[in-house]
């Protein structure tokens, strides 16, 4: 399940939703990721999340597929959010569900690992000195090339 | 063709999107960024660093080789960010 929107969301409840109805799932692997108030050493004050509408749903779908094709997955949810948000709110979440706990982790992972590297999102951050874009990191990348050619786990 | 920007392509742009129609020589995308640049400002600095940009044909992530066409929207943007 993916989802794209402005406004937050209730972990609790999507976890729930995920899981809900199928006691084959033995187990649920979670991630959010959140604002920081702090950036290379600056204090920021807000961000905004910019996006490419029908290029984001694409990429997610294309991710959610090839998770779902790697690792024995009962189901999987990602939700991304886009527009302004303040420090602690929530960005991300992606949250997978196996019959073990193996699957469950590493899927999770690449979730986030392509998601960062693939979907088509740009974050403006607001510090005391104005607006800055931030730039990609090498350090997604290798991330997300851990995963190139390997092989799913049972 | 459709253009569109994103993050501070857009910004320099001054304009998220835009309809191009550049001449039957523009075959691949190398060709059409050539194209702009000649018409000056913003395009001149939007596509100074090649190396900064990605470029997207119809949703799809694309290499600067690709064949483009009159109806495709071709987007331009620099290094995804999300996550």
């Amino acid at each position: 399940m993916i989802r794209v929107q402005a406004e937050d969301f209730d972990p609790g409840a999507e976890l729930e939703a995920l899981t809900r109805g199928n006691a084959g799932i033995g187990g649920v692997c979670s991630f959010i990721g959140l604002v920081r108030d702090v950036a290379d050493g600056e204090r920021i004050g807000a961000m905004t999340l910019e996006h490419y509408p029908e290029m984001t749903r694409r990429r997610l779908e294309e991710i959610e597929a090839e998770a779902m094709r790697r690792w024995p997955l009962e189901g999987c949810t990602i939700i991304h959010r886009h527009g302004r948000l303040a420090p602690g709110d929530r960005i991300v979440f992606v949250a997978t569900a196996s019959a073990h706990r193996q699957a469950a982790f590493e899927s999770a992972a690449f979730l986030m690992d392509w998601l960062k590297t693939k979907a088509p999102f740009w974050k403006r951050e607001e510090t005391g000195d104005g607006e800055r874009w931030v730039a990609a990191r090498q350090s997604d990348d290798d991330a997300a090339a851990r995963w190139t050619g390997k092989p799913a786990s049972e | 063709m459709k253009l569109v920007y994103f993050a501070w392509m857009k910004e320099k742009a001054g304009i998220g999107e835009e309809t191009v129609n550049p001449p039957a020589t523009v075959t691949d995308l190398g060709q059409l960024v050539e194209w702009l640049k000649e018409r000056g400002e913003p395009y001149t600095s939007m596509f100074q660093n090649m190396a900064a940009i990605r470029a997207a044909i119809n949703y799809e992530y694309v290499k600067i080789d690709a064949a483009v066409g009159p109806d495709d929207e071709v987007a331009f943007f620099p290094p995804v960010t999300g996550g």
